[in-house]
């Protein structure tokens, strides 16, 4: 969130170093956390595991976002672009050669960064509403492409018959969903170490600094857009992987998984959890589809008007999401002088 | 010859209907650099209470125009006091989108939960439905209606713009906010007309354009995508340029549906991207630019 940024710029002129470390512990409560979370909902709801593995693998999805926006600033309603097309490659990868679980996962990470890599190159050039439409665009495109490919991708009617073999040759696919959902929780759980040591590596700071500066990275030597082009890709791989992870756990992958409103929604679980966090999103995504699964079942406009409150709400009263809250409330409960909360 | 015709006629009927409702974006986006995605929200509610006035009150068509379009704007202008003006300003873009995210659904389910999920139709009267004779051509007097009411749109705008005092302090504006204020423009009220008058053009666009884009609480999510569009080719904040942009993509667009109708959109966007890769401010550089 660019105002939050633009608060911890000031605030970080004079005490830099002191956000990174209160971050620091909280980071690693966050990871652990979500397995643990994860594993007690496995016990807690053997009925939802079906929804449950869908959250984890949106939480995936959610995350590549944060990567682009909560570490790049870009601004994107077009992530769906590289979660589809990570997904067909999973799916076609599946269907007509391999049907190997990390196969369908590796295809699904490789097609995703290459088209990230390749849309970012022709679009990062670009700010505020002109790459907004820009990323719409691609997404649009690949999803048209995917409707025009019948005979690979199916077209309208999704690509079905996507059956995955056993994980490591040992744990079936069983149709209670248990080893889909614990997959998807270990890829997920997987995902969050690898993207919190990208953050913290020397090339995730540089893409933060292009965030908050680009003009002081440029006259340092950097180039801001090819930090932004790598991190694009590197997102697109994490999103190629999410959609690689949909399609063994669903066994289809259908139109909608390239679409507007899947980027435009997975927008509103990041901002909801809170940007720029990883875990973050592991919230936001729990919190959108959890509270979608209670209220969309009576009426799916219902369910619109309370998100559309709730979104309003979370700009106007608490810019950081859900977890900067949380992280308020553990700042009040430890230094009841409170210091104000960390961001970056 | 005939095909062409009619995709000449009904392609810029459907540009007209884009223009009016994009323009009211256009200028928004120019004055208070306000990404504004419930825009196509705000056109629906003016279709939805046309609609409402001429089908349950009865009014006549042109009184029901006018009701939605005075409606359409008494009722967003709260929105301007309480939600919009915290957002203003080009470093709120990720708040922007949420927040007009948040709106829009807000407007669906409100629409959905008043109306229900059904499409609606306005009534035309009996002066709009025949066809009128242009030459050795006829065309129908909806379209024709459409195109004229465009056309008086882009010169009224463009005479408020460079002709009056309100344009002037709204191009100073425009260039320049903080320098407009301290010469004594008072920006505030400035951005309250002007969301005013990007409001009711949607509202006056959701109306006129009932037969072409039909109303359905989707309707604000459905078409946004091309409302933006025109914008950023067109360029935030340039008139013409909006003009041009929604001619072009009207035109484009309805050909595609009569000739290649499998890879219309494909092309669209294919060429939005090649033109947003040339021009990054729009094809007609506004004056934000």
């Amino acid at each position: 969130m660019t105002s939050v940024a633009e608060r911890d710029g000031k605030a970080g002129a004079v005490t830099r170093p002191a956000p990174l470390g209160r971050r620091r512990d909280l980071g690693w409560i966050g990871i652990p956390l979500v397995a643990l979370a994860g594993l007690a909902a496995y016990w807690l709801l053997p009925d939802d595991l079906a929804l449950l593995t869908r959250i984890a693998a949106s939480a995936l999805f959610v995350l590549s976002l944060d990567l682009v926006l909560g570490y790049g600033g870009i601004a994107t309603l077009g992530q769906a672009a590289m979660f589809g097309t990570g997904a067909y490659a999973a799916g076609i990868v599946a269907v007509n050669w391999n049907n190997d679980p990390f196969v369908m996962l590796a295809a699904g990470g490789l097609a995703g960064g290459l088209i990230a890599l390749a849309t970012g190159a022709l679009i990062l050039h670009a700010r505020g509403l002109t790459l907004l439409m820009l990323t719409i665009a691609v997404g649009q495109i690949v999803q048209e492409v995917a409707n025009k490919a019948r005979d690979w991708t199916g077209g309208s009617d999704g690509l079905s018959g996507i059956d995955p073999a056993p994980v490591l040759g040992l744990f079936r696919f069983d149709m209670f969903g248990r080893t889909s959902y614990l997959f998807a929780l270990a890829v997920l759980v997987a995902g969050l170490l690898v993207a919190r040591r990208i953050v913290r590596s020397p090339f995730g700071l540089a893409c933060r600094g292009v965030k908050e500066d680009p003009l002081r990275i440029s006259a340092i030597g950097g180039s801001p857009k090819s930090y932004l082009v790598a991190l694009y890709g590197v997102a697109g791989v994490f999103a190629g992987v999410a959609g690689g992870l949909t399609a063994v756990t669903s066994g289809i992958v259908g139109l909608d998984s390239a679409g507007f409103p899947w980027s435009a929604e997975a927008l509103v679980m990041l901002v909801l959890g809170g940007t720029g966090r990883l875990y973050g999103a592991v919230i936001g995504t729990a919190a959108f589809m959890g509270i979608h699964h209670i209220l969309a079942a009576s009426d799916p406009f219902h369910w619109m008007g309370f998100i559309g409150l709730f979104l309003i709400g979370i700009v106007l009263f608490l810019p950081g999401g859900i977890a900067s809250g949380l992280e308020r409330l553990g700042g009040l409960l430890r230094r009841p002088a409170g210091q104000g909360e960390g961001g970056a | 010859m005939e095909t062409m015709f009619g995709i000449a006629v009904d392609g810029v009927a459907y540009g007209m209907i884009l223009f009016i409702i994009s323009v009211g974006l256009s200028v928004t986006l120019g004055l208070m650099r306000v990404v504004n995605l419930a825009h196509g929200a705000f056109a629906m509610v003016g279709g939805y209470v046309a609609s409402y006035a001429a089908q349950s009150a009865g009014l006549p068509y042109g009184l029901a125009l006018v009701v939605a379009v005075a409606l359409t704007v008494l009722a967003t202008l709260p929105l301007e006091r309480l939600l919009y003006r915290r957002i203003y300003g080009s470093a709120n873009e990720l708040a922007q989108v949420l927040l007009t995210i948040g709106l829009t659904f807000v407007i669906v389910a409100g629409i959905n939960y008043l109306f229900g999920p059904t499409l609606k139709r306005i009534p035309l009267p009996d002066l709009l439905t025949g066809t009128v004779q242009l030459g050795p051509k006829s065309i129908p007097t909806h379209r024709a209606f459409v195109i004229g009411a465009g056309a008086a749109t882009l010169l009224g705008l463009w005479w408020l713009l460079e002709r009056t005092d309100f344009g002037i302090r709204l191009r100073a504006a425009v260039d320049d906010p903080a320098m407009a204020a301290a010469l004594g423009i008072r920006t505030e009220r400035l951005y309250l007309a002007t969301f005013a008058l990007g409001t009711g053009l949607a509202a006056l666009g959701g109306v006129l354009g009932a037969e072409l884009l039909p109303l359905e609480p989707y309707y604000a999510i459905r078409y946004i995508v091309l409302f933006l569009a025109v914008v950023a080719v067109g360029g935030a904040g340039s008139i013409f340029g909006s003009a041009a942009a929604a001619l072009a993509l009207g035109i484009v667009d309805t050909a595609g549906k009569y000739l290649i109708p499998n890879f219309g959109e494909f092309f669209f966007y294919a060429a939005l991207i090649l033109i947003l890769f040339r021009w990054p401010h729009g094809f007609f550089k506004g004056r934000t630019a």
